[in-house]
């Protein structure tokens, strides 16, 4: 199996600005660009990411793409699915029909209801378009950054 | 025939037994029989395919290149007889199979309760547990131009029927044996909170009711009577009680069966060669510890994994079960774990908070969680069920469970990075 990159955390970094989110809505929105993203109503809990805050500590998690994830078995329509190439947790829209299995039995519990459109869910991709998540290139401090499968830091250039 | 591996039924578990095994064996000879006709298709999607949500062509949970890539030889139309577990052979309607490991994965079938003036040769009665009588009861439901129905039993099954009806605008009467809808999985107060939204939608429940007497006319269904005296008049009645594990053919075969066919942590049965999965398997609950038939496919598809790659040759440990529940009715979606709804009030603490749109309970036992409820907000209730599976003790954040921004935030340091780092990473 291919492993794919990840995202890791860390959560003494973070500044709880919350642009990830803001940057995975826009980058997963029709315009991708912000101010039109806002225009389209788009808003922070569509984005893959679950913000957590309490007290002082705040951090940004988002779908793990675990080797061994029990939201690809729970899934009843096949919608939930690994690629091949990229070793990834995918998700298809148009196949899901919002039964709400992998809400059930994620652990970290990042699997969302999408607002939008159909009622399904909706999660992390990794940004499959791109090479550097959105999340992570807008995140000010490196609160999160991407490991590749040795989980060797993925730099930018 | 002769095969290394033979699985019987080709739904989640048996398909999941084939992953299991591919992912050890490439190579070894996989033979699939089910009795029904169709290469591949998901049980829960009928209701949606009822209520016209999906079409017959995106009923199947893998494509025929699954099997195609994975070397499968699929038999349908074969339906397993006995098993001859001396000689290691499978015997079916169309001639035997031999095998070196075999799995059973035969699921479950519907329960038809003896009821007054019932006969199988009535039409406008189904049941309500495959792809092929979801397609007979939507033709009949269109062809008839039904705009009432009766079903009985306001389990799982039950409701996700009723949701598929509605959306062809029929008028629902269901008649519930208990005091509450999805009581296996839900407390009073939920199961009021569905009660409401299926009311506004026009279906009428009858609780602690059954239906006494079927009668027909022409050998049509034309009337139920309850046994409160209520008369129905209905040119349709699904019976949906539940189903029990499809062990007819394991009979005097020497397989230990006691509802369900009975295994251990690997899956295998008492027989070391031949093991089971899903609907038909009988285990511990994890909560309970208690041997317990637990008929959802998240748990079929886990057990599947486990036996193929024990068949293979592997070693894998199921780490055990325990009930779960996901639907959504009329729009309000209804997730449950465990334990939910209890008499004695001693062992077990009760947490819970309602809004009038959300539900949200959690039962404790000892400190740790034993089930719990989400209403209307579902959103990250899988870090609960994270929770009651690993056995946490939750004693110190006891009082943010209930919280609506309650996250990972909150777990113990240690867990919390057992959850999030999965392959090195760190929090
Ligand atoms: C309407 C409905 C909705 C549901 N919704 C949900 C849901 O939302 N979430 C959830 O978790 N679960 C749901 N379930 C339960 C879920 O479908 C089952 O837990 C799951 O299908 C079990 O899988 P299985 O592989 O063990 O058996 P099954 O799916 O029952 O498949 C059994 C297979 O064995 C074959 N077979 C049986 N006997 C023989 C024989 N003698 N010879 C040859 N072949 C045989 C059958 O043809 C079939 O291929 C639902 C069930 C129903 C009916």
């Amino acid at each position: 199996m291919v492993k794919p990159k990840r995202i890791i955390i860390k959560e003494e970094y973070c500044i709880g600005c919350r642009l990830c989110e803001i940057y995975c809505v826009t980058k997963h929105s029709c315009a991708k660009e912000i101010i039109k993203m806002y225009k389209e109503k788009k808003i922070a809990s569509e984005s893959g990411i679950c913000f957590e805050e309490k007290g002082s500590i705040s951090f940004a998690i988002q779908c793990r793409h675990c080797d061994d994830a029990p939201c690809l078995e729970a899934c009843i329509t096949g919608a939930m699915f690994r690629d091949k190439d990229t070793g990834r947790v995918l998700h298809n829209k148009e196949k899901c029909v919002g039964c709400w299995m992998c809400v059930m039995v994620c652990p970290v519990g990042v699997v969302k209801i999408s607002q939008s459109e159909k009622r399904v869910a909706s999660k992390c991709d990794l940004c499959i378009d791109r090479e550097f998540p959105a999340c992570v290139e807008n995140c000010p401090n490196e609160a999160i950054y991407v490991v590749d499968y040795e989980g060797k830091k993925i730099t930018k250039e | 025939m002769e095969t290394k591996y033979l699985i019987i039924g080709n739904s989640i578990a048996g398909v999941s037994c084939i992953e299991g095994i591919r992912s050890i064996d490439n190579v070894g000879k996989i033979v699939v029989v089910s009795k029904e006709d169709i290469q591949n298709y998901s049980r829960p999607l009928i209701s949606y395919y009822l209520a016209g949500k999906i079409s017959e062509n995106s009923m199947a949970f893998r494509s025929a290149e699954f099997y195609k890539e994975n070397s499968i030889e699929l038999i349908l139309n074969v339906t397993a007889l006995s098993i001859d577990t001396k000689n290691n052979t499978l015997i079916t309607n169309t001639g035997n199979i031999r095998f070196e490991k075999l799995l059973i994965a035969s699921g479950g079938s519907p329960i038809v309760p003896n009821i007054q003036g019932y006969s199988k040769d009535i039409q406008g009665i189904f049941t309500f547990t495959s792809f092929s009588e979801a397609k007979k009861l939507k033709k009949y439901v269109e062809e008839e131009k039904i705009d009432n129905a009766v079903i009985l039993g306001g389990g799982l099954i039950g409701l996700k029927c009723a949701e598929g009806l509605l959306e062809h605008n029929i008028k629902i009467h269901m008649v519930e044996l208990s005091d509450r809808l999805l009581s296996s999985t839900l407390d009073k107060d939920a199961s009021n909170f569905i009660e409401t939204v299926l009311m506004e939608k026009g279906c009428v429940v009858y609780k602690n009711d059954t239906i006494e007497n079927i009668y027909s006319e022409n050998n049509k269904i034309s009337k139920v009577k309850l046994k409160s005296g209520k008369e129905i008049e209905t040119k349709l009645l699904v019976i949906a009680v539940g189903v029990k594990p499809e062990t007819s053919f394991v009979k005097d075969t020497g397989i230990q069966c006691n509802r369900g066919i009975l295994v251990d942590q690997f899956m295998k049965t008492n027989i070391s060669n031949i093991f089971a999965a899903g609907d038909v398997a009988e285990g511990k609950n994890l909560i309970t510890e208690k041997s317990s038939l637990i008929a959802i496919w998240p748990v079929a598809a886990r057990q599947g994994k486990i036996a193929g790659i024990n068949m293979a040759g592997g070693s894998a440990v199921y780490e055990g079960m325990f009930p779960m529940n996901a639907v959504e009715i009329a729009g309000v979606p209804v997730i449950s774990f465990g334990i939910t709804a209890v008499d004695n009030l001693e062992n077990y603490e009760i947490l819970k908070k309602s809004d009038g749109k959300t539900y949200k309970k959690i039962v404790l036992h000892n400190n740790k969680i034993v089930g719990s409820i989400f209403l209307g907000k579902i959103e990250r209730s899988g870090i609960y069920a994270g929770l009651i599976k690993n056995q946490i003790n939750v004693a110190e954040f006891k009082s943010f469970l209930l919280e609506e921004d309650f996250g990972l935030l909150i777990l113990p340091e240690k867990y919390r990075k057992h959850i999030v780092v999965g392959d090195g990473i760190e929090v």
